[in-house]
């Protein structure tokens, strides 16, 4: 009869259709595991020793964030994590202003769509240069402009109270280009019919992009409000670039702040780097489930 | 039996054989032009000296390799690694990776031979690596600004005062610095407590033995304030390297600066003419502290993982040989560590030669004998009271909390 079937063939046949699924995500849940969800784990584990990333670890409990409430360049580089966040978000109505002014029929349009996502496609490290040079005193346009109007010149980059800002500018110039792209892929996706029919019902300018254009552009926005979020989180690589957390220490972000105690020449504190990474993890959590229920809701609504 | 026999001699033969014709592999750091030519150098006269032994040299870059020797330390030794002195090599030998040489410097006498760099090399009593080379810092100067204002190299501390008030007197910065990568700070500081307070309490300050609160400490940065602040250094150093300032001593717009040799080669290339450019050594400032320098000294190692230790023995051994090391710091333009190596013309390197030869002692800059924890958070702090010097007292206290929690 058919019970003479080998118990594994039933076994995979039965069970087939429910299988395959897991079989298909397999390697990509076996990659996400091995480099994102273990090291998560690994890295809090790691916070609560003392470990130099030779020797011995050393297991001294919750004494690195005990040390973290007290120490000021921790601080310093919350604060300036916090002013990121803030400033970097001009890039999405920055970005908006851009495609809405290039969102038009002109010969050579394309060219100069081009010219402004340029930025975007050049690497953070050149972006980091050039805006070091700009700012750079005696030789630097930026510099040199001030000095001409002001009769003053200022080093932006050596002066504890401009330094973030002026990274935090360099940064703007790729990312509003980032967020200019999204908005005109959202702007080719209007519905002319609706903007039409505004028009004929007397909508013109602001309430015409405010009440019709706008509400369209709303998936565009989410995504530009995520990536530029977390940008603004990890930023590292200008500040790695254009201060190296300088001057004394002021420029610091939190992902830099990790880097220099955990891996950078002078540190070597693979505990207490952690135990930053956590809470820059902590951080951006807030916002990364902000995001994802955001997100499940609108499924649901769908 | 016989088989048994033959085994065995075979066994023996084919150790024998990887050890005498065994292949080094030797990691470093020296991708700048003149290091890189020094380190072929090197090798050639090695081979030459031991044409059995092939050698596989690794050249990192300079910035990657403080990170990648980490890695290979403790995954796949190389034998023979290049590093600092001081400080900078405890971390190391405290977790067991650094080999113990002492024996191969009690064979070649080398503690007479090497005795300037004995202690940079010592921890718990024990010898470490071998030191190859080393160079002297000091103020160099614009000899025609100098001789244009009629003022003669300052040899006490109110004649480099003195010095400066003439200088910006007559339009010009008389420091050149570049404080961004926070180093040449280091210099600074170390110069001028080694000038207050002299070697012993240096020693002790970088090996956290006094605190940062210690009103000799204090004095220290009083007297540094003395050229902080009426602007005797240059504006805007926290934004640039050293070698971006080095265009205001070539243009005449700062005619002193406090570097190590290697800055001359800069300034040459800047457009100077070596007979434009003088070396003072740093003046005296408290009367009868007997003067001690700064002057790093470049090493090899061992990892205590090299396979081929007994050939890496005889790498360190030739290159603490005085032909090895004359040959090399010719390409250099540095000093040989050997004191029986041939002398240089070269002038800054004779001034340099007189100098080292008649100091006390000699400190090996602040981030390698403060660990380099400390050293970090030391100079961040030296950066800032070069911009904020009336905030001295935080920084003080800040150093102190770091000193109370580095130095267990």
């Amino acid at each position: 009869m058919s019970s003479t079937v080998p118990a594994t063939t039933s076994y995979w046949k039965r069970n087939q259709q429910r299988l395959a699924p897991w079989l298909f995500l397999a390697p990509g849940m076996i990659m996400f595991s091995i480099y994102v969800i273990i090291p998560i784990f690994e890295s809090i584990w790691i916070s609560f020793y003392d470990w130099d990333g030779l020797g011995a670890k050393t297991w001294i409990g919750v004494a690195n964030y005990v040390e973290l409430l007290d120490d000021e360049a921790f601080y310093t580089s919350l604060k300036n994590n916090i002013l990121w966040l803030v400033l970097y978000l001009l890039a999405v109505p920055a970005g908006l202003a851009v495609a809405l002014f290039l969102n038009q029929t002109v010969t050579g349009i394309r060219l100069y769509k081009s010219l402004f996502f340029f930025p975007f496609v050049i690497s953070q490290v050149v972006v980091g240069l050039i805006f070091t040079w700009f700012y750079a005193p005696d030789f630097g346009l930026l510099s040199a402009l001030i000095k001409t109007v002001t009769g003053e010149s200022i080093a932006i980059l050596a002066d504890e109270r401009y330094v973030t800002l002026g990274i935090i500018a360099a940064g703007l110039w790729p990312q509003i280009a980032y967020c200019m792209i999204l908005y005109l892929t959202g702007l080719n996706n209007i519905n002319p019919e609706q903007v039409e029919a505004a028009r004929m019902d007397g909508a013109k300018g602001w309430s015409l992009l405010w009440n019709i254009v706008l509400p369209q552009l709303g998936p565009a926005t989410f995504i530009a409000i995520v990536v530029t979020v977390i940008g603004a989180l990890r930023s590292f690589d200008l500040v790695s670039i254009m201060t190296d957390g300088g001057p004394y220490g002021s420029s610091r972000v939190l992902s830099f702040y990790m880097y220099e105690q955990a891996l950078s020449e002078y540190g070597y504190r693979m505990g207490y780097g952690a135990a930053i990474a956590v809470v820059l993890f902590m951080i951006m959590m807030v916002f990364i489930t902000m995001f994802i229920v955001r997100m499940l809701m609108q499924e649901r609504n769908a | 039996m016989n088989s048994f026999k033959a085994a065995l001699a075979l066994g023996y033969a084919l150790t024998v054989s990887t050890a005498f014709a065994g292949e080094l592999v030797v990691n470093s750091d020296q991708t700048d032009p003149a290091p890189k030519k020094a380190m072929e150098t090197l090798i050639e006269g090695f081979k030459a000296a031991h044409p059995d032994v092939t050698v596989k040299w690794n050249n990192f870059d300079h910035e990657g390799y403080k990170s990648a020797i980490r890695n290979f330390l403790t995954a796949d030794a190389p034998d023979v690694v290049s590093w600092y002195s001081g400080n900078r090599m405890a971390p190391f030998v405290k977790a067991g990776l650094f080999e113990d040489v002492t024996d191969l410097w009690t064979e070649n006498k080398l503690d007479d031979q090497l005795k300037s760099a004995v202690k940079s090399m010592e921890i718990d009593g024990k010898k470490w690596g071998i030191p190859y080379s080393y160079y002297q810092w000091g103020i160099y100067y614009r000899k025609d600004i100098f001789a244009e204002q009629g003022i003669t190299p300052p040899k006490t501390w109110a004649e480099l005062i003195a010095a400066c008030e003439k200088i910006k007197a007559a339009g010009m910065t008389p420091f050149a610095i570049g404080t961004k990568a926070l180093w040449p700070t280091g210099g600074w500081f170390d110069y001028l407590d080694l000038r207050v307070n002299g070697y012993e309490f240096h020693m002790d300050l970088t090996a956290g033995k006094v605190p940062y609160t210690d009103p000799k400490v204090k004095a220290v940065f009083e007297k540094w304030g003395e050229l902080v602040k009426p602007g005797y250094f240059i504006e805007n150093h926290a934004a640039i390297d050293w070698q971006d300032a080095i265009p205001q001593f070539v243009q005449g717009k700062a005619p002193m600066y406090l570097m190590g040799n290697f800055a001359v080669a800069a300034m040459v290339d800047g457009g100077l003419k070596e007979d434009q450019i003088g070396f003072l050594q740093f003046p005296e400032i408290t009367a009868g502290i007997p003067m001690a320098e700064d002057a790093p000294t470049e090493s090899f190692h061992i990892p205590s993982g090299a396979k081929n230790k007994e050939d890496a023995r005889k790498f360190l051994a030739y290159l603490a040989t005085p032909e090895a090391q004359t040959k090399m710091n010719e390409v250099l333009g540095q000093l040989p560590v050997n004191n029986q190596s041939a002398k240089s013309n070269d002038p800054f390197l004779k001034a340099g030669f007189e100098m080292l030869a008649n100091a006390y002692a000699l400190a090996q800059f602040y981030d390698r004998d403060a660990p380099a924890e400390m050293a970090k958070a030391g100079m961040e702090g030296f950066q800032q009271f070069m911009v904020k010097p009336d905030s001295v007292d935080a920084i003080l206290a800040r150093l102190e909390k770091a000193r109370g929690r580095i130095y267990k």
